[in-house]
């Protein structure tokens, strides 16, 4: 099982090619960051029901699972779930219910459900456009949009280690599983635990000093040179064109709904 | 601890942006490129770390341990959890996009400042000493963090308060596990590889 969505879809683009599989990664990105933007920017519900429907019509058109996508989309951790439940009662308004002498107003609802929404059609989206590059093409697309050479390398190194030092965790855990270690709330976990982060950076540092010799020995002199070349092709000129038809479709819905 | 897209004022947002991109450039101009292997595979470490489930009560917990971060990397641990984050929003849904900033200065921020207080103390005297101002900068930096994301929130509306109050007494258990974890990470550092708390440092005295 791998971690970063990337190698898996390589597996299935042979079969799956969907048409935003195609279009230039760099566009992807920028098009991605306008369109939050634009969503972010909204507040009446129409615009967001819109943009919803919109990014949901982006997952459709491509190769990603939409089961899956769909669920890693809907987790949101517990501090955003407590904040929209907690908002219908902290915003004052017109009463919709009293639950144990608090009362829940329509406006904190409707609140939340904006919240909700953005958050969703912007993620999904996001998911979409990047989430489905391969993670090393992430890169060069970013180092392409002159993001800072060495954030780039320091992202490179992160996506190329973060599956081996999961195997390095699981095989630590083992370990402890041998020794007949079960996590509980105790002390003993606790500190077992720390100690087995501990252990995996220690291990990490080490690898990483392996790693730079490694480089050494093959030349290295300070530079990472990126190799892959983009361009632009009429598909995605059209592609980026309907994406930007589309923000400007929302923000006329906002203007149209969200004065009255 | 990732906020999502549409919950703060353009404001807030903006604001998280131009503090985070001053971060991450702080912490690369600490980052030679004979650095970032090392910096890049503790960064995957800590991604990898923050997935790990720890049992709290009948439920379980997973932590940031930012304040390790900071301790480890110093500087460098903001753009290395900014790396982190755009990862896990980009590929696993956590968080968002516009909020990168936000997000990035409540959890890197606090790990900088942790880095910053605590690790002189934790490479000296006893390991146990060390061990415990680890602890202690572990819980700050977590703690620090809930601070941060509450006032973001506050920032944004007072409709937030009430959640925001709520959620941070729910954490303070978590705060406490962090410190523990931490302590016991540097502890077994100090034993095994004290040159990890150097690591990142020697290049620039």
């Amino acid at each position: 099982m791998t971690l970063l969505t990337g190698d898996h879809l390589t597996e299935r683009s042979a079969t799956l090619r969907g048409l935003v599989d195609e279009i230039d990664p760099r566009a992807r990105i920028l098009l991605a960051v306008l369109y939050a933007v634009v969503v972010v920017s909204l507040s009446s519900l129409h615009a967001l029901t819109g943009a919803m429907v919109a990014s949901l019509t982006l997952l459709a058109l491509s190769p990603m699972p939409a089961g899956r996508t769909l669920r890693r989309m809907v987790a949101v951790d517990g501090f955003i779930v407590a904040m929209l439940v907690m908002l219908p009662f902290s915003v004052p308004g017109d009463a919709m219910f009293t639950l144990w002498g608090l009362t829940a107003s329509w406006q904190g609802l409707w609140q939340a459900v904006e919240i909700a929404l953005t958050a969703n059609a912007v993620v999904l989206a996001l998911m979409v456009l990047v989430g489905s590059l391969e993670p090393v093409t992430l890169g060069h697309a970013l180092h392409a949009l002159k993001c800072p050479e060495s954030l780039v390398h320091l992202m490179m190194f992160t996506i190329r280690y973060i599956e081996v030092l999961r195997d390095e965790y699981a095989r630590l855990r083992t370990s402890m599983k041998v020794r007949g270690f079960r996590p509980r709330s105790t002390w003993h976990t606790y500190r077992s635990y720390g100690y087995l982060v501990g252990m995996m950076l220690v291990r990490a540092l080490e690898r990483s000093e392996r790693i730079l010799v490694a480089m050494k020995c093959r030349g290295f002199q300070g530079r990472i040179i990126l190799l892959e070349e983009f361009r632009l092709s009429p598909r995605d000129v059209v592609f980026a064109l309907v994406v930007i038809g589309v923000c400007a479709a929302l923000v006329g819905l906002e203007a149209v709904y969200g004065a009255a | 601890m990732h906020i999502v897209d549409g919950a703060l004022t353009g404001p807030v947002v903006i604001g998280g942006a131009v503090l985070a991109a001053g971060g991450i450039a702080m912490g690369l101009r600490q980052l030679p490129l004979e650095k970032i292997p090392a910096a890049g595979v503790l960064s995957a470490s800590f991604f990898v770390a923050s997935l790990i489930h720890v049992p709290l009560g009948p439920s379980s917990v997973h932590l940031i341990l930012n304040g390790l971060a900071g301790l480890v990397l110093g500087w460098a641990a903001f753009p290395a959890l900014f790396v982190g984050l755009v990862l896990q929003a980009v590929f696993f849904g956590f968080g968002g996009l516009t909020v990168l900033g936000v997000n990035a200065v409540n959890i890197a921020g606090p790990a900088v400042l942790a880095g910053l207080l605590f690790s002189r103390l934790i490479t000296r005297g006893t390991p146990v000493q060390g061990a415990v101002w680890g602890g202690v900068g572990g819980a700050f930096a977590s703690g620090l963090t809930t601070v941060a994301v509450a006032a973001c929130l506050m920032l944004s509306g007072d409709a937030f308060i009430p959640a925001a109050k709520l959620v941070f007494v729910a954490h303070i258990p978590v705060i406490i596990i962090e410190g523990l974890l931490t302590a016991a990470a540097v502890y077994l550092a100090r034993k095994v590889k004290p040159e990890l708390f150097h690591s990142l440092r020697e290049v620039q005295s």
